[in-house]
């Protein structure tokens, strides 16, 4: 079931299926960067993954891409597999058959020390945020760096330009702890794309957040898609983090002010599609309005939650 | 899972974590601030504990067994028996299982909350092996500062058992440490500094497993802290047995 609805490897900017075409400042702006060969490889690719933990199975032949500068969300159920994927992509957990590509290299029975080097291209941002505890805000959003050695000049300069982009320098000095929820998930946004990572993974970012918050969590992943040119998993079971990601984009104002507008009616201009998970499989696999088309029993409920 | 291959299973994991954590002792980066850090809590931290400990075993051994000795003319010998039972078994074991107590269960749990809140993952997805960032400096550090707390509670607790002889059984001042130099050779403290290096590594392997194979949420990390210290207490009493015979044999000691 799960390997005919996998997609075949598209172009990054597609049109909405209802017809319609793009504007010329936008096909200007984005064609620039699809216009290069080594897109054509998948950021991330999944062929016929199994996982199973004693005698449950937790994945079940999962097949999917991931294209560059594309934003994949991974919708589904709490227990469906989610976060387990997200965990397999960084070589946290290895799979029982099956074989996971980074970047079109096999990563399936790399040894912990391989997959240090394919890390350093991955930016993972945890549910709860994961900072260190014992560390400030400062060094946790350093960590990557000092493990480096990098001078700490360069990495005081590019920590405060993190917490710019995440809106946060004013807690540079803070403990973790007097954090709220909010801000722990944006340091640890920030703590991820320390290193300008290729790819980027959200792990539930939102949820236990207040509506504002959230948007603000959606806002960063749209910039990253937009702006930075990341290819990320947005994993989710929010309806509201799906409706931000595909109907609006980022763009730079005259000013120099990052804004973000929604895209039109006949337009579809934002580079995010969806794979709906459960059991272990993808159920479906596509782009926003195909999801709110289908007549799947299921994912209706889950849209609409009756 | 049957409980001989799970115990056999935890053997394997502790050692091999203990193996991994070591096995890249001199490679960059070395964490020496880490370890500094770690030999800071584990040895400086302890210090009264340890002292207390020593001080009152001292002070009780020689309460306990000056009557006895006094019964049969042999209380000049007093000093030499308390020293030995301290420099050879008191001191190495109570001060591994004062440290257990203290550091072992701190580390468990303190690793084990970094596995709940996912810090573990996230130290590894930033491209950090926590075997060598976490484990290797906790190791490090208790195989060298147990030794140096069990001198120093042998030595406080010589001067706890001499305080009690002098004050309590009006002993002469210098009869007892005369006959602490007579009696104590060199193979005694040698012996006595050969277990704690090995109670060191034991306890810290322990208890860095426990503490990151932790699961379950909350309750996960008050089970493995309570495993680890159990574990590693009965470890230490154990190994303190075979390593004593063991030291028997190659120090040619009389037995």
């Amino acid at each position: 079931m799960a390997s005919a609805e996998v997609e075949t490897p598209q172009p990054a900017l597609h049109t909405n299926p209802n017809g319609g075409g793009i504007s010329e400042e936008a096909a200007e702006s984005t064609f620039q960067e699809v216009d290069d060969s080594d897109r054509i490889v998948p950021a991330i690719e999944f062929r016929d993954v199994h996982l199973g933990f004693d005698d449950r199975k937790v994945l079940n032949g999962l097949s999917f891409k991931v294209m560059k500068g594309e934003t994949k969300i991974i919708l589904g159920g709490s227990g469906c597999g989610k976060s387990t994927t997200i965990k397999l992509v960084l070589g946290l957990l290895k799979p029982d058959s099956g074989q996971i590509l980074v970047d079109g290299e096999d990563i399936t029975n790399h040894t912990e020390v391989e997959m240090m080097k394919v890390r350093k291209n991955i930016g993972m941002i945890f549910q709860e945020g994961a900072l260190f505890d014992s560390l400030s805000v400062y060094d946790n959003v350093a960590y990557r760096l000092h493990e480096q050695g990098v001078p700490e000049a360069e990495v005081e300069e590019e920590v405060r330009r993190m917490l710019r982009f995440v809106n946060l320098e004013d807690a540079i000095d803070k403990m973790p702890i007097e954090l709220s929820g909010g801000m722990r998930r944006r340091v640890g946004i920030a703590r991820a794309l320390v290193g300008g990572p290729g790819v980027v993974m959200f792990d539930e970012p939102t949820a236990g957040l207040d509506p504002p918050t959230a948007r603000t969590i959606c806002e960063l992943a749209i910039k990253l898609r937009d702006l930075e040119d990341a290819s990320s998993i947005f994993v989710t079971h929010e309806m509201n983090n799906l409706d931000y990601l595909t109907s609006e984009y980022a763009v730079v104002d005259d000013t120099g002010e990052i804004i973000y507008e929604k895209e039109g009616e006949r337009l579809c201009l934002t580079n995010t599609k969806i794979l709906m998970m459960r059991d272990g499989q993808v159920i479906f696999s596509g782009t926003d309005e195909e999801l709110r088309k289908s007549s799947d029993t299921y994912i209706n409920k889950f849209i609409r939650g009756y | 899972m049957n409980i001989a291959t799970r115990l056999l299973i935890e053997i394997q994991e502790t050692t091999l974590l203990a193996a991994r954590a070591l096995r890249g002792i001199f490679k960059r980066p070395t964490y020496i601030n880490e370890t500094i850090a770690q030999m800071d809590v584990i040895g400086v931290g302890s210090l009264t504990i340890i002292m207390l400990t020593g001080f009152f075993t001292g002070g009780v051994l020689t309460l306990q067994t000056y009557p006895t000795l006094k019964y049969y003319g042999a209380q000049d010998q007093t000093g030499y028996l308390v020293a030995l039972s301290l420099v050879r078994e008191l001191g190495p074991v109570l001060s591994a299982l004062m440290v257990t107590g203290r550091v072992g269960s701190a580390i468990s749990a303190e690793l084990g909350s970094m596995v709940v809140s996912q810090q573990i993952d996230a130290m590894r997805s930033l491209g950090t092996d926590p075997d060598r960032k976490l484990v290797m400096p906790r190791v490090i550090a208790l195989v060298l500062m147990l030794p140096l707390l069990t001198v120093v509670a042998d030595v406080v607790g010589i001067c706890g058992g001499w305080t009690v002889a002098t004050t309590l059984y009006g002993m002469a001042p210098g009869m007892f440490f005369s006959s602490v130099r007579q009696g104590i050779t060199a193979n005694d403290i040698f012996g006595g500094i050969i277990k704690p290096l090995v109670f060191g590594l034991l306890i810290a392997a322990v208890a860095c497993r426990q503490g990151l194979k932790t699961e379950g949420g909350t309750v996960g990390v008050g089970r493995s802290t309570t495993t680890a210290v159990v574990t590693a207490s009965i470890v230490v009493i154990i190994t303190d047995f075979f390593l004593a015979k063991a030291l028997q044999v190659l120090l040619d000691m009389p037995t």
